[in-house]
């Protein structure tokens, strides 16, 4: 085990993708020169060249549409949006694209295409680079959607991701990069299928992904001194839904917490919620409850950021109730 | 605002133990209602409320053992207010209005119903597999909703409830319950007994013929004839119709005929068949079997033991044929029926094999005098010559 960042971890995966596979590239705005804007490929320029790290013209449709053309042609692009916000131009090509061609070709092509954003809040960089619109992406069938929120998934993701015929998207929490997390280095590639039980647990199970884990598990650590035993879901793959291990331990603490830093309206909580109703109603010892952001955008003072998001004092509230 | 007592369910029964309650606080029940089970000596009851309105407060906990004419709840009668005492809420202060409807944090905008049961899906689904009523417990979940961990309490409750009355025990205590009330009798009640020879001829040709115009299911056995028969009497004879109270005899406008049956494990009841006099012979034979069946599954109802105004026995088909009966107080009177048998009889001059029953009255004599009690059997043997008009 080492400790490393979520960054390095990210680092690394990419390192190891470029050394592994000739095919793969990697694209986006300032991931060359500058090193990428969160220096997830400092000095890749040097060690793979132009041909391999290319930086791109700020046009998120042209650069993520060239992806899926490089991916048509035999490469392994990974391109790097920014952040989700910014992926928003970029949704023509993806919904229309990246994630219908395999379809609307009758299977004829197909498109590994990866393509990596940032997304989430809580680093006071305001609404337009803030919000968490992976939930949206989520919506769309023939991707595949993942959360890392570990160091060993933020690096083994990429490199299973690699290995998948269609399209798949990661979503990193802008939160978590300089965060530090112990390195599971005996395997790099890690599974990309399952969510993980995180925290095992028998009185109330807390559903989450990506940056909330974290807060997920802090709630978790208060409610144990309260002599509640919360049970801590990490989903890492939103498309496609492991509902298996999500209705397992519904079914086991009879009572769920899904938070999710997207606004609460339509958000992938509410499918989560939904999913679990309909899978493990008569299991249920009470409502399923939410915790998401505020139906704001963002704000940009530090305070209304905090009050705007998922805390873990809000899960705990969240939890105490499920228990009466 | 009205007391719910623990109920007298028999003459000398002291105290009874709550098993269960029927309804919860807030609950609406209606007169006649099961409000609770209670157990006593000789079974455990379905009690009845005396009272219409909204259960204000459950002041017995399930598992009390508390001793008759204890309160055990309060109901406020409709139309009249809550105390407040008992609650906050009182007719000078309009209800709070409605919160306002929008979003909130957690999403509940709708603000949510008075009085809607709330029990989880979990609770409900373990609540069937136990059989556990659970329309009496109080949640501890969100907004009181019943919960898995109350399902789990009222199991253990109720098991350790049904544990302290164990089958032997509740023999000995029934046996217990019949000697004091019969010792009683004896020593208080002056008893005269009467019997006549019944010529039961016409009431059994007429009941074959019934009979065999009726579906099996619904066949009469000749038990209700005699019931209705003793019914029927009563109004001729209304002062055997009564209960000794405070040093004299009250009497009952209603016939509830308390009838005795004996339970398979040992000991006897005598659950009233209500208003006899007034229902027919097939309402009268649906309602006994209905009774045998509840008197030895042990679900009787709080009325049907506290009810009776007298007490018919009949002990024909241990092959009995008179019956010396003790009166069950506070009633004043007890009819005995013992078995129909063949004897030589004499009609019209002429010695002929008849069917005949003996019917014997005990009756308390501080009630009533042996020209009164003669009158009244002669009144059942008149009525079972002419079976039709039963």
């Amino acid at each position: 085990m080492t400790k490393i960042t979520y960054r390095e971890a990210v680092r690394a995966g990419l390192r190891e993708a470029l050394r592994r596979d000739p095919r793969v590239f990697l694209m986006g705005e300032d991931v060359g020169k500058y090193g990428g804007t969160y220096a997830c490929s400092k000095g890749f320029l040097d060690e793979f060249g132009p041909e391999r790290i290319r930086d791109t013209p700020l046009s998120e449709s042209t650069f993520v549409g060239a992806g899926i053309g490089a991916a048509l042609g035999g490469m392994r692009p990974i391109v790097e949006v920014m952040t989700v916000n910014f992926s928003l131009l970029a949704l023509d090509q993806v919904l229309n694209n990246a994630a219908t061609l395999r379809h609307m070709s009758g299977g004829q092509f197909n498109v590994p295409l990866i393509v990596r954003m940032a997304t989430g809040a809580g680093r006071q960089v305001a609404a337009q680079h803030s919000h968490s619109l992976e939930g949206w992406y989520a919506h769309i069938p023939g991707i595949t959607v993942l959360t890392p929120a570990t160091v060993t998934d933020a690096r083994g993701m990429l490199l299973s991701a690699l290995q998948e015929p269609d399209p798949v998207f990661i979503f990193e929490h802008a939160y978590l990069y300089s965060m530090e997390g112990e390195l599971e280095e005996s395997q790099p590639a890690v599974d990309i299928s399952r969510a993980a039980v995180r925290r095992s647990g028998k009185d109330v199970s807390l559903i989450t992904f990506g940056g909330s884990l974290w807060k997920a598990l802090a709630a978790a650590t208060q409610l144990a001194q309260e002599g509640i035993e919360a049970e801590v879901l990490d989903l890492r793959v939103l498309r496609p839904l492991d509902i298996g291990t999500i209705l397992t331990s519904a079914r086991k603490t009879h009572r769920a917490v899904v938070i999710d830093e997207a606004w609460r309206a339509g958000s992938f909580a509410a499918e989560v919620s939904a999913q679990i109703m309909e899978g493990a109603f008569y299991d249920l010892d009470a409502p399923v409850a939410r915790v998401c952001s505020e139906e704001v955008p963002i704000p940009y003072p530090k305070h209304l950021e905090e009050a705007a998001l998922p805390q873990p004092d809000k899960i705990v509230k969240a939890a105490r109730t499920l228990l009466g | 605002m009205a007391e719910f007592l623990m109920p007298t369910l028999g003459a000398d029964m002291t105290d009874g133990t709550l098993v269960q309650w029927k309804k919860k606080e807030g609950d609406r029940i209606t007169k006649g209602e099961i409000i609770a089970e209670v157990d006593t000596e000789k079974a455990a009851i379905d009690v009845e409320s005396h009272f219409t309105g909204i259960i204000e407060r459950l002041i017995t906990r399930p598992g009390d053992k508390i001793p008759v004419g204890t309160v055990m709840a309060i109901i406020r009668e409709e139309g009249r207010p809550t105390t407040s005492i008992v609650s906050p809420r009182t007719v000078t202060t309009p209800p709070a209005p409605p919160p306002p409807v929008h979003r909130t944090e957690s999403g509940t905008a709708v603000p949510s119903q008075i009085g809607r049961f709330r029990m989880s899906p979990a609770a409900r689904k373990l609540a069937a597999e136990r059989g556990i009523d659970a329309s009496t417990l109080q949640g501890t979940g969100p907004e009181g909703a019943i919960t898995l961990d109350d399902i789990e309490r009222a199991t253990t409750a109720t098991a350790d409830i049904v544990k302290s009355v164990d089958p032997a025990d509740r023999q000995a205590r029934m046996r217990h319950t019949i000697a004091a009330a019969m010792a009683r009798s004896k020593r208080e009640i002056p008893h005269y007994y009467l019997s006549t020879t019944i010529d039961m001829g016409r009431a059994i040709t007429w009941l074959k013929d019934s009979n065999e115009q009726r579906p099996v299911t619904e066949r009469l056995l000749y038990g209700v004839l005699l019931i209705k028969a003793v019914a029927l009497a009563l109004r001729r004879v209304p002062e055997l119709n009564a209960l000794w109270k405070d040093d004299e005899a009250r009497r009952r406008e209603r016939i509830h005929i308390g009838t005795a049956i004996s339970l398979r494990q040992g000991g006897l009841v005598a659950p009233a068949l209500h208003d006899a006099d007034r229902l027919s012979l097939s309402e009268l034979m649906q309602n006994f079997q209905d009774l045998v069946k509840r008197a030895r599954a042990g679900s009787l109802r709080s009325s049907e033991l506290s009810d009776p105004t007298i007490t018919v026995t009949s002990l024909g088909e241990q092959g009995v044929e008179t019956v010396f009966g003790v009166i069950y107080p506070p009633q004043v009177a007890l009819v005995g029926f013992g078995k129909v048998v063949e004897r030589p009889w004499v009609a019209g001059g002429v010695v002929v094999p008849r069917p005949v029953l003996m019917a014997s009255l005990s009756a308390d004599h501080r009630v009533t005098d042996g020209h009164r009690g003669g009158l009244f059997l002669a009144e059942i043997d008149r009525l079972l010559q002419e079976p039709q008009s039963l």
